[in-house]
């Protein structure tokens, strides 16, 4: 098939690790995390979206330089 | 509750991928065999992980849950006995014929094998079969998108089912598949810190063993149970089975245990499932369709750490009562609520007429007793609550809203399948949020794009293809396949409000599993690996297999049930049960039994209609062992078979 799997996979979870650790960011501190017992949960779990994300994109990209 | 801008983002931005996914895929649809095989052209490890995505649909995830709570980690069995080594028999054993005879699917080959008749048989069967399934997984989405979310039952279901709708008919098998691996990443990354976050709040793995013991000794606290046990009931996996019915919140014997659920259904379910097998046949090669199953049994067996251990925290952590965390209860039926609360009122009267307080409480102590089934309710009440309920309203009339949440407080029945879900409300904060919900739906979607597309196949070629249209042009099977698809969608939708009614879906599942595929196992057995099993032993085997379940389904129940044309029992009481799921596996045992029976017997009868020759390439004895010159040692299925099994039996002696 004409599709690398690797490559929406990498996308879509780096796209959404980025927004979660924005979001983290943008509320660190805030009563909300008391739910996630005091952790940002939001910043570190959304880092470990996007390291996942990006090292399936690099895959993906590596094996479209060689096709090439 | 209410979501987030960031919970809608993230569900939407998962929305636009998979759809995406479809029509980048549209593209490479051409021929019938693109849309219903995927062109057999997969790689394997996408193969492998859309093979146990298509299991893990909702109800895994929920019912998976539900049962942790319920029973503890003798829940695994439903994966380190009832899937690991049936998935490495499938490899193995019979994925060289499935893949090599070129059938297009399971009754594909049984028509191969046998002849027309058990393939209609199968194919009918196998049909209603995806169909409730996925209305199953369907109904249990959208119920707990209305109690958590407050959206609308009808609604959620249709843009549930819209979505998957569209990306199976623009990139039919593959897309599903493709689509499946995403929902595999996205539903362990989104529960994994859910998991972890309970396992964190009750102190960590051996805190809530601790609380699990107080559990096993004080079921009724948190009303999982009737009685005690003995401390270990949830926390070993094989002493209170071992231990008899009696000693395990399940109820089963570990006769039922080890061949109704570990050889039968498990079996029966991952080695006869075109659902689970036709991800394995859409592989690019042989030794790609035998990894497939192996790929899928290592994550598969860690998966109870995700699936499993939420229920077994939200029991503990109820129990221990920290933070304030109770289990879910269930919901009171707004149709019930007029009758209840009038019945409130009419108890209450009497003690308006009690002259002082002294008196009163003796009386109220007297009503309360009875109050619960004065109050006609399904559910069962706290009598404490009531009592208290009834006094104030005697003392001064309370609003009927008032007494409706105190009604609804007063229940105690647990909803299990609200578990996971309380869990997600307790520790997501906004944006977490999000992505756990992302993974539930796209853990239902995986189930139910798994389910419709086997249905779609399975109509097309081995019901419409076969008997109703012979001889059309490929592209008029294509047309069929994504009509049928619409079809499918639909009965699942109307299936989804019949599951509606039921309050433990697993329970259901199971029960047609025991009616499917049970019975089936022993024709695929006997026609695998024995040649002389014939045409007519297989079809009036399955067909007395199948027979057997429904006499078996209409005159056991199990105790505490009420008999009736669900709960079994219909017209009669010949056997009872100490539980649901213990009567489900020997029902299972005895249709598995019979029909294996039969069909040896009736195969002795009668003559061979397929000469050694024609049966080459579908039975064990005459067909040449595969051989792969390429294949590495270490990638063979026998070997990396039995390392799986090996560590899957260090799991059950660790948990044991």
């Amino acid at each position: 098939m004409g599709l690398d799997l690797r490559l929406p996979i990498g996308m879509i979870f780096s796209l959404i690790g980025a927004l979660l650790v924005i979001y983290g960011l943008a509320t660190n501190g805030d009563p909300i995390y008391q739910a996630s017992l005091g952790l940002n949960i939001n910043l570190i779990w959304g880092g470990v979206l996007f390291v996942f994300g990006a090292i399936m994109l690099a895959f993906a990209l590596s094996a479209a330089r060689k096709k090439k | 509750m209410h979501l987030h801008l960031i919970d809608y983002a993230i569900m939407l931005i998962y929305v636009g991928f998979v759809v995406g996914i479809g029509f980048a895929l549209s593209r490479y649809m051409r021929t019938g065999a693109d849309f219903f095989l995927s062109g057999r052209s997969i790689p394997s490890w996408v193969c492998g992980l859309a093979f146990l995505s298509a299991n893990l649909g909702a109800l895994e995830l929920v019912g998976m849950a539900a049962s942790g709570a319920k029973y503890g980690i003798a829940t695994c069995h439903f994966y380190w006995l009832g899937a690991i080594p049936a998935m490495i028999f499938l490899a193995v054993f019979m994925m060289p014929f499935y893949y090599g005879s070129k059938a297009r699917s399971v009754p594909e080959y049984l028509k191969m094998r046998f002849d027309e008749r058990t393939r209609a048989f199968n194919s009918c069967t196998f049909a209603v079969m995806t169909v409730f399934a996925s209305g199953i997984s369907l109904n249990l989405l959208a119920q707990l998108l209305e109690s958590l979310l407050g959206w609308n039952y009808l609604a959620s279901l249709l843009v549930c089912s819209a979505v998957v709708l569209v990306y199976v008919l623009k990139g039919g098998l593959t897309s599903a598949m493709y689509t499946e691996v995403l929902q595999f990443f996205m539903i362990v990354l989104g529960f994994a810190p859910v998991v972890w976050l309970g396992l964190k709040d009750i102190g960590g793995w051996s805190a809530m063993k601790d609380a699990l013991r107080g559990v096993a000794l004080d079921p009724q606290k948190v009303g999982v149970n009737t009685h005690a046990f003995a401390p270990d009931a949830w926390t070993s996996a094989w002493k209170p089975v071992i231990a008899g019915p009696a000693a395990n919140p399940m109820g089963v014997d570990v006769f039922a245990m080890v061949f109704g659920l570990g050889f039968v259904l498990s079996f029966g379910y991952w080695c006869t499932n075109f659902l689970v097998v036709q991800r394995a046949m859409a592989a690019k090669d042989m030794a790609s369709a035998r990894r497939t199953p192996i790929i899928a049994a290592l994550p598969k067996m860690l998966f109870p750490a995700l699936v499993i251990l939420p229920g077994m925290i939200a029991v503990g952590l109820a129990f221990t009562g920290k933070g304030g965390y109770e289990l879910p209860k269930v919901q009171i039926a707004d149709g019930d609520f007029p009758a209840a609360v009038q019945a409130v009122k009419n108890v209450s009267t009497p003690y308006a007429s009690f002259g002082h307080t002294e008196v009163l409480s003796g009386q109220a102590a007297e009503l309360a007793a009875k109050s619960p089934s004065v109050i006609q309710l399904p559910q069962k009440l706290d009598p404490d609550k009531i009592e208290a309920l009834l006094k104030d309203e005697s003392a001064s009339p309370l609003p009927d809203d008032q007494i409706k949440a105190r009604l609804q407080d007063a229940v105690t029945d647990v909803d299990y399948n609200g578990i996971i879900l309380s869990l997600l409300k307790k520790y997501c904060p906004p944006g977490l949020m999000g992505l756990a919900l992302t993974a539930l739906l796209a853990s239902f979607m995986s189930g139910m794009a798994g389910n419709v597309t086997a249905f779609n196949t399975v109509w097309t070629y081995d019901l419409y293809q076969a008997y109703i249209a012979p001889n059309k042009s490929d592209a008029h099977y294509v047309f069929m396949g994504k009509m049928v698809t619409v079809v499918g969608i639909v009965l699942s939708i109307g299936c989804a409000y019949v599951a509606r009614e039921f309050p433990n879906a697993m329970d259901i599942v199971q029960l047609v599993f025991g009616f499917v595929n049970a019975p089936l196992f022993a024709t695929f057995l006997l026609g695998m690996f024995w040649a002389r099993a014939t045409s007519h032993g297989a079809f009036f085997g399955l067909v007395g297999g199948t027979l057997t379940s429904a006499l078996f389904h209409l005159f056991t129940m199990a105790t505490g049930n009420t008999p009736g044309w669900i709960k079994g029992a219909a017209l009669g009481t010949m056997w009872t049960f100490p539980s649901d799921m213990a009567r489900n596996f020997w029902l299972a045992s005895f249709a598995f039994t019979t029909c294996f029976l039969l069909t040896a017997f009736i195969s002795l009868a009668t003559r061979r209609t397929k000469s050694d020759e024609e049966l080459k390439g579908l039975v064990y004895s005459l067909t040449d062992k595969v051989d792969d010159p390429h294949q590495t040692w270490y990638s063979s299925p026998p070997l990396l078979g039995a390392v799986l099994l090996v560590f899957c039996l260090l799991l059950n002696l660790y948990f044991w």
